[in-house]
């Protein structure tokens, strides 16, 4: 990843981050267009949630990955504390490949 | 409901103690995630200073790792962000500097844009939950000034350790690190799920991005799964 995708990525997150204190008399997000940002935004982290749990190099990633990860989100749905969350898929995973899943 | 400001203080900075574990964790994962791909280590570390956003660092290195173009990564992880946006507008009366009225010393007016530009980097999801717990403006002003202060430390120190981490550990998958990436996107998505149509087009869009994973150039089926928003239109 070159340092100019860096340098953008934070560019671009800046602009969004200082628009609404500076041109806030100026601005209104209209509360559709609101939603429509919210939707995509949770559209593309459960897509890339997928992609990233089941794919690998473009073919399966095996069952150990996904089986780890639909734990955390099992815990996660049921509102347990973040780093439990995270601990879960990294230590399931881990057992399941001990155990010889991959 | 009032509650006294002294003993909300105490409660304040327990809560953001929560909060920063939650993401040094998270902060350890990305740094340790993004070497163990074979990024080199400055970039999970600038990123974190420059972007300071979990989400988009996360779909951004995904992106990446998964052999997609820069432009892809950058697409992805900027319209992750467009969220700060109406974010800056809810929270832009603590992120400046403060309207003092017969301040004994006025800050000059270089370091009210210095306040001004460090409060907008500050502006996190964490830090705007924080302050919107508010009305009054000093405690707003505080709570949101402690959370992103403090997570901004934390965040960073936590992504440094990941990636000296993920330098020395050579099986990361034996430590299923490689599932802590999608478990990570999948809890910050779930909040967010909160209404059916929301849940329709986050689970086409999903199945549609696996679906054409082998077939399109990595990082294309990311953000082809946008196309699930279609569903929001259907069945009104």
């Amino acid at each position: 990843m070159p340092l100019l995708a860096v340098v953008a990525l934070a560019a671009a997150t800046f602009t969004f981050r200082i628009a609404g204190p500076l041109f806030r008399d100026r601005i209104t997000v209209a509360p559709a267009a609101q939603r429509l940002l919210a939707s995509a935004a949770a559209v593309l982290l459960v897509a890339l949630a997928a992609t990233s749990a089941l794919t690998q190099d473009g073919g399966f990633a095996g069952w150990a990955r996904p089986a780890g990860v639909l734990v955390a989100g099992i815990l996660a749905a049921r509102r347990v504390p973040f780093p439990v969350v995270v601990l879960a898929a990294a230590i399931v995973t881990a057992l399941l490949r001990l155990a010889g899943v991959h | 409901m009032r509650i006294p400001w002294r003993t909300s203080h105490r409660e304040l900075h327990r809560d953001v103690a929560l909060v920063c574990l939650a993401d040094g964790i998270v902060g350890v994962s990305f740094g340790a995630t993004a070497v163990a791909g074979g990024l080199p280590w400055w970039v999970p570390v600038i990123m974190s200073l420059l972007v300071f956003a979990g989400g988009a660092q996360f779909a951004a290195v995904g992106v990446v790792l998964a052999g997609g173009s820069p432009v892809a990564a950058v697409a992805a992880g900027a319209l992750l962000n467009t969220r700060l946006l109406p974010y800056g507008l809810a929270v832009a009366d603590v992120t400046g500097p403060a309207e003092v009225s017969g301040a004994a010393r006025p800050a000059g007016p270089g370091r009210r844009w210095l306040t001004r530009l460090l409060g907008a980097h500050l502006t996190t999801d964490e830090s705007v939950a924080f302050a919107l717990r508010h009305t009054d403006p000093a405690p707003r002003r505080t709570a949101f000034w402690t959370c992103g202060v403090a997570l901004f430390t934390v965040w960073n120190v936590a992504v440094l350790l990941g990636v000296l981490a993920g330098s020395v550990v050579r099986n990361t998958a034996g430590f299923g690190l490689d599932a802590t990436f999608p478990a990570v996107l999948l809890a910050l998505a779930l909040p967010t799920l909160a209404d059916r149509r929301t849940c329709a087009a986050a689970g086409t869009g999903a199945a549609a991005a696996v679906a054409l994973t082998p077939v399109l150039p990595a990082g294309l089926p990311v953000l082809a799964a946008l196309g699930g928003l279609a569903c929001l239109w259907r069945r009104r």
